[in-house]
């Protein structure tokens, strides 16, 4: 991927910006949703192989909660909100007020399934609102969908995109969290961000550090 | 405890009893798998892509591609001393995770893989024996060279044998 060679650190830096403004965006909307302390790590920026993101996503076994939306416009691309399975269904309980309601059990109802979809089609929607109005680009995401399956099998559809230009992809991963008590917090999910491959020099272009040829 | 070959994603590899070999997480990829019965040899390839023609990259790794990965694996398993007249094969994968109403050609792209791939076996002239492809869902696989089954894993369903 030629454009990987040109990337210099502080385009890294930009693109953690983004994810840093985006997440933050979505963890406020989250905050707002349950009425609880919703905080966030500093986001990292992975150039990585398509087996590095394997452990990204915590293993090839791992099994996640996912609602996966494609960016159109300006800059595509596409994003994923994943959660781990028992997160998602104590969300799911928490927003229906259906204590039945399990993950780990299908089949799964289609309220509370609609209800996670929802939740994700708000925070994606925060995250990308937030990323469209710093970078001024144009910006609008497809109908969000969900999947209950293996991490790596749904992360491997943000890869199609960038497959056909090279082996590497470049994930900006944002963690949040919920505070329990003061001094313990625990993961609610993982933002994914992964612009296509032509979409790089536009964000880089829209915040005025252009890749030198 | 028999060793077991992993294949990545955009990967292939080959295995001889004891081993056996693996891939994970496939979603709209396709797992193909050539085996020869008498020698017991068998490859994997872990196919991303339908074509090779979908290449924007100056240099291409073959293994992503249907028609290219599975010329490679051809390759290797005849060095390895398989006879090609023998080889027969076994696919898995090519889900359609999510679906999407303004959809893309590439979230098509796990039935587009699949065609792919029994094309070019077909023009191999290796002969498909079993399958368990489309669906769904996220499948975990591994082949056995000592008893040509393949164990595919899906969250929902479990463990089955094709």
């Amino acid at each position: 991927m030629s454009f990987i060679n040109r990337i210099q650190p502080h385009h890294l830096d930009i693109l953690k910006e983004v994810g840093n403004i985006g997440a933050g965006h979505a963890a406020t909307a989250l905050s707002k949703l349950l009425n609880k302390t919703i905080d966030m790590k500093v986001p990292s920026v992975r150039v990585t192989s398509f087996d590095g993101i394997t452990e990204l996503v915590g293993g090839s076994d791992n099994v996640v909660a996912a609602i996966f939306l494609r960016i159109e416009g300006e800059a595509p691309g596409n994003m994923f909100f994943m959660l781990p399975v028992n997160e998602a269904t104590r969300l799911i309980q928490y927003l229906t007020g259906d204590e039945d309601f399990d993950l780990n059990h299908p089949p799964y109802s289609e309220l509370g399934l609609s209800a996670l979809q929802e939740l994700g089609n708000i925070l994606a929607g925060s995250y990308l609102s937030a990323f469209s109005d710093f970078t001024k680009l144009n910006l609008q995401p497809s109908v969000p969908a969900l999947s209950i399956d293996m991490a790596i099998a749904i992360l491997s559809y943000g890869l199609l995109e960038l497959s056909q230009v090279g082996d590497y992809a470049i994930v900006i991963d944002t963690e949040i969290l919920e505070k329990i008590d003061e001094n313990s917090q625990k993961t609610t999910g993982h933002f994914f961000l992964l612009p296509d491959p032509g979409s790089y020099e536009k964000i880089f272009q829209a915040l005025g550090v252009p890749i030198n040829e | 405890m028999s060793e077991i070959v992993k294949v990545g994603m955009a990967d292939l590899n080959v295995a001889k009893p004891p081993q056996k070999i693996r891939t994970s997480g496939l979603g709209s990829c396709v797992g193909v798998i050539i085996y020869d019965e008498i020698l017991k040899v068998c490859g994997m390839a872990h196919v991303m892509l339908p074509s090779s023609s979908l290449a924007k990259a100056d240099s291409m790794n073959k293994a992503k591609y249907a028609d290219t990965a599975l010329e490679v694996l051809l390759d290797k398993l005849k060095s390895n001393g398989a006879n090609q007249t023998r080889l027969k094969a076994k696919l898995a994968g090519g889900a359609q995770m999510f679906k999407f109403s303004t959809s893309s050609e590439m979230m098509r792209i796990g039935p587009r893989n699949v065609d792919a791939v029994k094309e070019k076996l077909k023009e191999l002239r290796i002969r498909i024996v079993s399958e368990d492809v489309g669906g769904t869902s996220g499948r975990t696989i591994e082949f056995d060279p000592e008893t040509s089954k393949l164990s595919i894993r899906t969250v929902s369903q479990g463990v089955s044998e094709i």
